[in-house]
């Protein structure tokens, strides 16, 4: 018992392959797409290791730059100048930028919380060169007015530029945590009776630590890589370890910025060897970062 | 009626306790405290920057814009090239990025499997993540030096016939298309990251009445995915340039800090947050300082204009989750 074999076959021909021809080769264009993000960050990791591994040393991370003619030396100032500055920032933009995201998730009426949004946005999208600008114009080429703090470079200038970068990402991530946070919470906290204020700071804070944590994390590592809020507020420095917020400080960023149009090629390899500090410090700080987040989330049931 | 007969408790309170009555002010105080200091943040930096301007304002006004010398020896200073500068170069770079982002976009939201969109998606947003100052130093000694010996040439003889692509035959490094590959790096991560946001929010009923109906996963994207949150991917690129626009940085370690600008991109240029970023240091006199604060107060019109857009277009593709 043979049935006749049907006399068409499942191949596609004319406008059916070509229509699938069509489409592979977009799935093609995209995987291709995809594929070269991750070869150029594959690339520019791997330089940056290959050529800065070797200067890596112990007098790398503990001593100064050399002196005129004679090798060796190290980064020291760049490294903790670069923690003080970060230091700094993140005292003056976390505070701000959390207690701004309680201001919108849980007091403001939605069309203000919005316009709050908006706002933090554009200032997320000011150039880190502007900044740098505005806190030379506001603290360096004059003092502050008021305080009357300033009048020269100063870490306290260069972290308040850097301050002004975060906050707009530290007061983003937590309004988003914040935000998933079932009402359910809230609710059963002010129907036992307690004032809102006490539910903000025991149920709602305590519960999106985690995610404020995280939201910090990532502007910190934000913070760490920039240059330009630094070029006008802070770069006069001393080559000696410096831990005194008033003194203009050394820091990675521009540090690296220095050295790789320096023309000696000594300075060129600490560049390098100080790009991968960076680079290594960033990566592992974004990552760790986002996976927690990814835990914290799932913790607070988000579906997506 | 026996409910209304039913007293009022009696010794409750009139009022909450006054511990939480001034707590609730207080925290609000707070908060909206706050929150109003970034506005005034917002507001504060405009106001300075064009204060600290206003010197050079006062000196060249508008005609800043398309004048060109810039002499601090003899205290002439014009923006022109340095505008078109930032305006080539950021425009090349969103015009290379737009196509890989939405390609990214799409690899992540309709292609990819799922167990290996999450990595992927790290990967690309890590991009991101790298600081500006050490792609440019990738840019200096790695990039450049590849893109003179071997892009240049190859693009210079196959489009050298249109000016803009001219190619001398020298190996020149620094050049205003090494700026351009530069931001293209630098924005893909973020344009990208946008479009897979929009192109997972398009609802799937949409998707699969696509495919129910017979079309390829091409087709769907094309007539489906893609239009309804065309303008979504617009306000993505619109951001990716605000970005380019700004960066300093990287640009102004690989572009080669030169002014006049030569019509072809294979020579050295300058851009606005470059020419600032460059000169932090040598500023010799108040007009000199107030001039690279003018070009900063251009920048800072133009990027603001474009935030402000792109936001506003962004907003409205916001799908409820």
């Amino acid at each position: 018992m043979t049935t006749d074999a049907p006399n068409f076959s499942l191949r596609a021909t004319g406008r059916s392959r070509r229509r699938l021809i069509k489409n592979r080769l977009a799935e093609g264009a995209a995987l291709a797409a995809a594929s070269a993000a991750i070869l150029v960050l594959g690339i520019l990791v791997w330089s940056v290791f290959s050529r800065g591994v070797h200067a890596l040393s112990w007098d790398f991370f503990t001593k100064g730059p050399a002196l005129f003619g004679q090798t060796g030396g190290g980064v020291a100032p760049a490294l903790v100048g670069s923690l003080l500055l970060v230091g700094i920032a993140t005292v003056m933009a976390l505070p701000i930028g959390v207690l701004t995201a309680i201001f919108v998730s849980e007091f403001a009426p939605p069309r203000f919380g919005s316009q709050v949004r908006l706002w933090l946005d554009v200032l997320n999208g000011f150039p880190s060169i502007v900044i740098g600008i505005f806190v030379f114009a506001l603290m360096v080429k004059t003092s502050l007015p008021i305080v009357g703090w300033g009048h020269h470079q100063s870490a306290f200038a260069g972290a308040f530029a850097l301050s002004i970068i975060m906050l707009p990402l530290v007061a983003r991530a937590t309004m988003e945590v914040l935000a998933l946070l079932p009402n359910e919470l809230r609710d059963a906290s002010l129907a036992l009776g307690v004032s809102k204020w006490q539910t903000v700071l025991r149920v709602v804070l305590p519960t999106a630590f985690g995610g404020i944590l995280t939201g910090t994390t990532l502007a910190i590592a934000r913070a760490a890589g920039e240059t330009a809020p630094l070029l006008f507020t802070c770069v006069l420095a001393g080559q000696t370890v410096d831990w005194d917020p008033t003194h203009s400080v050394n820091s990675i960023p521009y540090t690296i910025f220095q050295y790789s149009e320096a023309p000696d090629p000594a300075l060129h390899q600490q560049a390098w060897a100080l790009a991968f500090v960076l680079i290594a410090f960033v990566l592992i700080t974004s990552l760790t970062a986002r996976f927690l987040l990814e835990r914290s989330r799932r913790k607070l049931g988000a579906t997506r | 009626m026996e409910a209304a007969s039913i007293p009022a408790p009696k010794g409750l309170p009139r009022t909450r306790r006054l511990g939480d009555r001034l707590g609730d002010r207080v925290l609000y105080g707070l908060t909206a405290g706050a929150a109003v200091l970034g506005l005034l943040l917002t507001a504060a930096i405009v106001w300075r920057v064009a204060d600290g301007a206003w010197p050079a304002i006062k000196v060249f006004h508008a005609s800043f814009l398309w004048h060109n010398e810039w002499n601090p020896v003899v205290n002439k200073f014009g923006a022109r090239d340095l505008i078109i500068g930032t305006v080539v170069t950021s425009f090349g770079a969103v015009l290379l990025a737009a196509p890989v982002s939405i390609a990214i976009g799409l690899f992540l939201s309709e292609l990819a499997p799922p167990s290996i969109r999450g990595p992927v998606g790290t990967l690309v947003e890590m991009l991101a993540a790298v600081p500006s100052v050490v792609i440019g130093l990738w840019g200096i000694y790695v990039l450049a030096p590849f893109d003179a010996q071997h892009l240049q040439p190859l693009l210079g003889s196959l489009f050298g016939w249109i000016p803009i692509f001219a190619h001398g035959g020298d190996k020149v490094e620094s050049t205003v298309f090494s700026a351009m590959l530069v931001l293209t790096i630098m924005i893909i991560p973020i344009t990208s990251s946008i479009c897979r946001e929009l192109f997972l929010g398009v609802p799937d009923e949409l998707e699969e009445g696509a495919v129910g109906l017979g079309a390829t996963r091409w087709e769907m994207v094309k007539t489906v995915v893609v239009p309804s949150v065309r303008g979504g991917v617009v306000a993505a690129v619109i951001l990716g340039l605000g970005r380019a626009l700004g960066e300093a940085i990287a640009v102004t370690q690989v572009i080669g800090n030169f002014t006049p600008l030569k019509l072809s991109i294979f020579e050295p240029g300058d851009t606005l947050a470059s020419r600032t970023a460059n000169q932090y240091q040598g500023a010799v006199s108040n007009l000199h300082v107030a001039s690279l604060i003018y070009l900063a107060f251009i920048l800072l019109v133009i990027t603001f204009i474009t935030n402000l857009t792109a936001q506003l277009v962004v907003k409205k593709f916001e799908f409820k989750r």
